[in-house]
């Protein structure tokens, strides 16, 4: 097993398209730190709208590492499933168009063992790729930007997270958005067992992601309540939930605390039962499959 | 001799398509057995149940003895294949591919045995140069090196002539006779060109339309002693109950409405003579002297194949 | 009807000295007030806003005649609600004029207050009106409820201990009320952690309840000096 998840890693990291994903991330990110650095006060006045008439604060100080890199990982979040499926949509169906997988499928490995090698193998990718935005979003921001409170702006309100009470929640969000990937993964992992082409199942799995967004964001009372708990998405944002913080009654913030912990290990609960069910899927019918490319 | 393969009544069902109907076939060790089939016969079928990337809808396979569905990796460890195209990963270098599938064959394959590998196919000097600058021809002989990088005891090669221009296919040619006879490999050669099973195999099977028709040595079906012959005349029906009385009955074929004989074509003269004799009158006498005739004609007059398949 | 104009005439003089009194006593707690040019106070602030949720933050205050104050968070960030900085006493004494009513007598805990209400004679003055509970032995403001043009309306409640010579307290309470408070819409990443879901009507309720910043002064430096860069 390790022999194949080092061989799944080598055809990975060996790609150019691989090396895409990160090369669009360090863009992406680049682009916020600039524009942040350059225009961050005046693009704050117009986030936080008519805060400042009655409320005093310093626009100057809501502009620091920490909340760069909250910034960062609101806006690109979303899009890393593409970049996801982007890699892990080919690792079957690639091999299939590309020929090589009628010879994978005759060595002396079973198939369960090559699905599992090549979902271990994205899931390294996956990890990678976290591991990029966090040092590019989080420790260059810092880097530029300093270290202060973060203030996170919810609906129902605004958070002061004070700035020694940061870093582990975004350790965490990480871990998080590590496991919401791997579902990703897994989605283009069965698309890819199922297709012969590789850009069938990274379309695919995009287009799966967006619908499943647009039904948990619609407020519709019918899918609220009989399709929404059953969608992936609806667990995708948990990372979030590290940084509602709790609060006395008194609405002081509990320092290391978070306001709703069973509901991220719900989310957590979710996501780790749609791994299983996905790759389980996978195992199963690349099992059966009869590989005829 | 012991079996290498040994195949019994395999069937494989598409949906409503039967790709392989009742295939029985056994493949001794040392053998170069070749199978022949036009495109679409159930070569490739077959040999991909072969080595577990259909699975049959009935029948066994058995390789090295042992049932292939419960000793699947044990077996494929010594069996090394080309299957159709030589596809190889295409970014990755001549030797990393080889790498690669040294390892996933469960060998540890060192540096100079990859080498080694490379340069008995003729391409170490390409070692590092990727896969997709490579000619169709380059990119068969990697595949080559891949199928035996882990000294299999068996080795399947499914059309490996395709796409290759004539230097190629000599080349390929002498590649099997030198694996069989030096290296005592069985092998296991598909084509849809009999001139190519009938050079360098000495078993071979044809197979039309997912069915058997003839199995057996190269040698002799392809002997012109056994060829056949068909008789037109002016009541061949009275004629086949004519030649039952003769000498000729064993070599009647049972086949309605025609007259065929089965017989050396030597003695087409002396046949006629006869027929001549019992006031037969002879429209037509027409030997189909090569199996090849047969196997050119498949597509045609299915009739001859089927008369084959006694 | 003469017993009828007598009391009314009766009642125009008892309010006329009543407020003679109140102006003596509101000029005293100016006198008071004016005793300090400048200040710099080190404390703790605790905000207590629904929509507001931040930790117990050190704060330093400055402030300096006749109405400059500024609160600032030693390290870290803080939200000041507006009026809790606009609003304090020395802006509603000292800013222009206004007429003194006097408006009985009341009870904060266990001090007997004098109210007073302060009406701006400046139609177009921030302050619409000011009630004053005025502790009469030492001449400070217990509380006030300051209804304003723009911010609605603040209350003050005042703690007093070893300053209070100095007319400073050692705690003081902010109240307001949170629905004139814009939040900013639209540009939250929410995320439905699976907590209950509130009503609009709890939402509304949330919205009207009070808000309050409470700060503890530990120590106070007066007539110091504070350099002026410090408001800006």
């Amino acid at each position: 097993m390790w022999n194949l998840l080092q061989i799944e890693l080598y055809k990975i990291f060996r790609k150019p398209r691989t090396y895409l994903a990160f090369a669009i991330i360090a863009a992406f990110i680049f682009l916020i730190q600039l524009g942040l650095l350059v225009n961050g006060k005046d693009w704050m006045k117009f986030m936080l709208g008519s805060l400042d008439e009655t409320m005093a604060f310093n626009y100057d100080e809501l502009i620091n590492g920490y909340a760069v890199c909250f910034v960062v990982l609101n806006l690109l979040l979303v899009h890393v499933p593409i970049l996801v499926a982007l890699v892990a949509g080919d690792v079957v169906s690639g091999e299939a168009s590309m020929g090589t997988l009628r010879l994978l499928a005759a060595k002396p490995v079973s198939r369960t063992q090559i699905i599992l090698a090549k979902y271990f193998a994205t899931a390294v990718y996956v990890f990678a790729l976290l591991l990029w935005i966090a040092i590019i979003s989080l420790v260059i921001s810092i880097a530029v930007f300093g270290t202060n409170d973060l203030v996170v702006a919810k609906t129902n309100g605004l958070q002061v997270i004070e700035s020694n009470d940061v870093l582990w929640r975004y350790f965490c969000a990480f871990g998080f958005a590590f496991i919401a990937m791997m579902v990703v993964a897994a989605i283009s992992l069965l698309l890819s067992v199922l297709s012969e082409n590789s850009i069938g199942p990274i379309v695919a799995t995009v287009g799966i992601i967006i619908v499943c967004t647009l039904i948990s964001e619609m407020e519709i009372p019918i899918y609220q309540k009989y399709i929404k708990p059953y969608l992936f998405t609806t667990y995708m944002l948990g990372w979030k939930g590290f940084f509602y913080i709790g609060s006395t009654d008194d609405n002081e913030t509990i320092r290391g605390s978070i306001q709703y912990l069973p509901g991220i290990l719900k989310s957590i609960a979710a996501l780790l039962v749609y791994i299983v069910a996905l790759v389980g899927a996978s195992v199963f019918i690349f099992r059966k499959k009869d590989i005829l490319s | 001799m012991a079996s290498i393969i040994q195949v019994s009544n395999l069937s494989k069902q598409f949906k409503d398509i039967h790709a392989v109907e009742d295939l029985s076939f056994t493949v001794e060790e040392g053998d170069v057995y070749g199978f022949l089939g036009q495109n679409g016969a159930g070569k490739s079928t077959s040999i991909r149940m072969l080595l577990t990337l259909i699975k049959p809808t009935a029948g066994s396979i058995s390789i090295f003895g042992k049932d292939l569905s419960t000793n699947r990796n044990e077996i494929l460890k010594q069996v090394g294949a080309v299957i159709e195209k030589p596809d190889l990963y295409k970014y990755l270098s001549a030797y990393d591919n080889l790498a690669i599938f040294a390892k996933m064959s469960g060998i540890k394959a060192d540096k100079k045995l990859l080498m080694d590998q490379l340069k008995m196919v003729g391409l170490d000097e390409r070692a590092n140069s990727k896969v997709k600058t490579f000619s169709q021809g380059m990119k068969q002989r990697l595949g080559i090196a891949v199928a035996l990088i882990h000294n299999p005891r068996l080795i399947i090669l499914d059309e490996p002539t395709n796409g290759l221009d004539p230097q190629g296919i000599a080349d390929m040619r002498n590649l099997i006779l030198q694996l069989s006879r030096e290296m005592g490999k069985t092998i296991v050669v598909s084509s849809h060109l009999l001139s190519e099973i009938e050079l360098v195999a000495n078993r071979m099977l044809i197979i039309h339309k997912g069915k058997k028709i003839v199995e057996g040595k190269v040698a002799e079906l392809l002997d012109p002693s056994r060829s056949l012959v068909q008789i037109e005349t002016s009541d061949n029906t009275a004629t086949r109950e004519k030649l039952q009385q003769t000498k000729w009955s064993s070599s009647l074929q049972n086949k309605e409405g025609k007259l065929q004989l089965k017989m050396n074509k030597e003695d087409v003269p002396q046949l006629i003579a006869e027929l001549v004799a019992m006031q037969v009158q002879v429209i037509s006498v027409d030997p189909m002297h090569s199996l090849e005739d047969y196997f050119l004609s498949l597509t045609t007059q299915p009739g001859h194949v089927e008369s084959f398949a006694n | 009807m003469k017993r009828i104009l007598f009391l009314v005439f009766f009642f125009q003089l008892s309010l006329l000295t009543q407020a003679q009194d109140v102006n003596a006593l509101v000029q005293k707690v100016k006198d008071k007030i004016n005793l300090v040019n400048d200040y710099e106070a080190g404390g703790k602030m605790k905000t207590n806003v629904t929509f507001l949720k931040v930790p117990v933050a050190a704060v330093k205050l400055y402030f300096k005649k006749p109405n400059k104050l500024k609160i600032k968070n030693e390290k870290g960030i803080s939200f000041i609600p507006r009026g809790a900085v606009n609003i304090n006493m020395s802006n509603v004494l000292s800013s222009g004029k206004y007429s003194v009513l006097d408006a009985g007598n009341d009870k904060i805990g266990n001090t007997a207050v004098k109210v007073v209400k302060l009406l701006p004679e400046d139609d177009n003055a921030e302050v619409v009106l000011s009630t004053l509970y005025i502790d009469p032995v030492n001449h400070v403001i217990l509380k006030t409820k300051t209804t304003t043009r723009d911010n609605g309306t603040y209350e003050l409640e005042m703690g007093f201990g070893k300053y209070i010579a100095w007319g400073l307290p050692d705690k003081i309470i902010f109240s307001f009320n949170t629905k004139d408070y814009k939040m900013p819409k639209g540009v939250t990443f929410d995320f439905d952690d699976g907590t209950k879901k509130k009503t609009p009507e709890e939402k509304e309720k949330l919205k009207n309840q009070k808000g309050k910043v409470e700060i503890s002064v530990s120590s106070y430096s007066i007539n110091k000096g504070i350099a002026d860069s410090v408001f800006n």
